[in-house]
């Protein structure tokens, strides 16, 4: 895959965005120690108690999924009393014929392959976008912004009434075939064309003959192996997070995303009687799990991502 | 640029021309022909059901829809309620990592950065069992000081709500306002502090109005998504069905009148004047906004 390989090339993305969020000028700033050690202790205070109350919920969370029902209903809430995580995991991928593995390979199969698809098809337009002036550039280009408006309800509904006209309602591809059009990637990968691919080099490669698939190919793809991991990765995220979409196209539970189960679940609680409340905090925890290998393994990526998304 | 180049660039953007038309124009245009249609049972229902153009009606009865009106006004003043205090709390986090040192201040950018990265669903369920009275640390942990709170009475679930959104939310927003601080040229620093100015009066003065333009924009996209909102209330519906009824957001309504009611002309036009009062309320939060900078 051009999207993965050659890391060592992703270079060139200092022209995007620095890295490290302006790790250079930070070396021109005053010794924070120079200013009032008062003011510094206030701040350092102020972080430590934001940051216990951001991870405080996935603490409880982490301690929860290790306590039998027991222990979950009795014991402090704030400590561990037995350890019955492998148990509890054990329950939550056998419960119901195992149906927790399959909305885990669901979640990855639209997230992994439309995502992949999606970031394929946005670096293609970004790049036409920015690197061509053909008439009706312009018009494409307000289409990915105004896009940004749409709610999701006026998107989400007529398409599940179109992809049951087509029958195609409650199979994978309702949910795939949207996520191969993202207009935020697109807008992304233009910026990101713009700052890592100049025309001189475009020119040079015509100049030697090369046709202009074979540029885009064997030349910016490669170039854009930064850019097109943060594209893939915001995708990855939006879609592993998806709700309404999957609520609104997906009926059997066969084809349903980990969200969709959990919120099932997470329903159940009342109207059958079963308590269910263990299941659904493994289940939980263990759906974190692969977002947060991905991000901290991507953390580069992602932080510049999110920031020049915002910023432009 | 030679002319056959041109549009072999346009081919390059016809894949998403095409998806793009397919995924988004067409349902657009399909969701205003159907609002203009309504199903009517002819008869005594015994004839079936005929579909009747009937022009504006749909968005006529959806203006004067009390469930629908309330509904928006709600999460308007929810969104005025939460949004201004997420974004302070997010903005002051930003300030205080802009003034510690570099190293600490990456440290802890990861740390407030974890809610962001678990999914809202998610979110919304872990924060549901923490205000449960029944397996939740935040009721023992009232009576200790005293407070019997329950937090899915009716009076207790917006706040419920608004402090699972301010958590799930404060980490990104301020990552962005953050990057914003780090573009400020450091030497008005050094000029305004040989000028005698306090580090508060400079990150008044001038860190925060510098950073005006990710404020506008993060409100932007914080009141875009308060109006959709749909998950968080759906989840708590699951553990309090009196409060949060199923007509509590727009997008439920929505969602009920499609799917529930099967009233598909009906949700049609309430999500198109949706989207109008979508489009209103941002292009009236900018003008607001960058009037204020003349």
């Amino acid at each position: 895959m051009a999207l993965t390989e050659n890391r060592e090339e992703g270079g060139v993305r200092t022209a995007a965005v620095p890295p490290r969020g302006g790790a250079v000028r930070r070396r021109t700033r005053p010794d924070p120690a120079s200013r009032s050690r008062g003011g510094q202790r206030f701040m350092l205070v102020g972080l430590v108690l934001a940051s216990a109350y951001s991870l405080f919920p996935v603490y409880w969370l982490m301690i929860a999924a290790t306590k039998d029902r027991v222990g979950l209903y009795q014991s402090n809430g704030l400590w561990f009393s037995g350890w019955h995580l492998w148990e509890n995991i054990q329950q939550v991928f056998t419960y119901e014929d195992g149906i927790f593995l399959r909305w885990t390979a669901n979640s990855f199969l639209y997230a992994g392959v439309g995502s992949l698809g999606g970031t394929l098809i946005a670096l293609a337009t970004g790049y036409g976008l920015a690197r061509f002036d053909f008439p009706g550039r312009g018009a494409v280009f307000a289409c990915v912004v105004g896009s940004f408006l749409i709610p999701i309800a006026l998107l989400t509904l007529p398409l599940y009434l179109l992809f049951s006209a087509i029958g195609m309602v409650d199979t994978p591809w309702a949910m795939l075939i949207p996520c191969l059009i993202n207009p935020f990637s697109v807008y992304l990968a233009k910026v990101y064309t713009e700052a890592t691919i100049p025309f001189e080099l475009l020119e040079a490669a015509r100049l030697d003959g090369a046709g202009e698939l074979r540029i885009f190919f064997s030349i910016v793809l490669r170039m854009m192996t930064t850019g097109g991991a943060t594209v893939f990765l915001l995708a990855f995220v939006n879609t592993w997070n998806a709700f309404f979409l999957p609520l609104t196209v997906l009926r059997g539970e066969e084809n349903w995303t980990l969200n969709l189960g959990l919120y099932n679940w997470s329903g159940k609680r009342l109207e059958s009687g079963i308590d269910v409340t263990s299941l659904v905090l493994t289940g939980a925890l263990l759906s974190i799990v692969p977002m947060a290998i991905m991000m901290v393994a991507m953390r580069r990526y992602w932080r510049t991502g999110v920031t020049l998304g915002a910023l432009k | 640029m030679i002319r056959s180049q041109r549009w072999k660039g346009a081919a390059f953007t016809v894949p998403f021309q095409l998806g793009f038309a397919f995924l988004y124009l067409l349902p657009i245009g399909y969701a205003v022909y159907q609002s203009l249609f309504l199903q009517k049972q002819s008869g005594l229902g015994l004839g079936g059901a005929t579909t009747e153009f009937v022009g504006l009606e749909n968005y006529q009865n959806g203006l004067t829809d009390s469930a629908f009106m309330t509904s928006i006004l709600r999460v308007v003043l929810f969104a005025c309620a939460q949004i201004p205090f997420m974004l302070l709390v997010s903005l002051v986090l930003a300030l205080f990592l802009d003034a510690v040192s570099s190293k600490v201040a990456g440290r802890f950018r990861i740390l407030l950065l974890v809610p962001y990265m678990i999914p809202g669903v998610v979110a919304a369920l872990v924060w549901i069992n923490l205000y449960s009275p029944e397996v939740g640390p935040l009721t023992p942990l009232g009576e200790i000081f005293g407070f019997d709170w329950n937090f899915f009475a009716p009076s207790m679930v917006w706040p419920a709500i608004g402090n699972l959104l301010t958590w799930h939310g404060i980490g990104y927003n301020m990552v962005i306002i953050y990057a914003a601080l780090q573009g400020v040229p450091r030497e008005l620093f050094e000029a305004a502090r040989l000028d005698g100015a306090s580090e508060m009066r400079i990150a008044l003065n001038i860190k925060i109005p510098f950073v005006r333009g990710a404020l506008v924009l993060t409100a932007l996209l914080s009141i875009i998504q308060m109006l959709q909102i749909f998950n968080e209330p759906a989840l708590f519906r699951n553990v309090t069905p009196q409060t949060v009824s199923d007509s509590f957001t727009p997008i439920m309504i929505i969602y009920n009148q499609a799917f529930n009611a099967g009233n598909y002309h009906y949700a049609a036009a309430l999500s198109v004047l949706l989207a109008l009062i979508l489009g209103i309320a941002s292009l009236l939060f900018y003008r607001l906004t960058s009037k204020e900078a003349d």
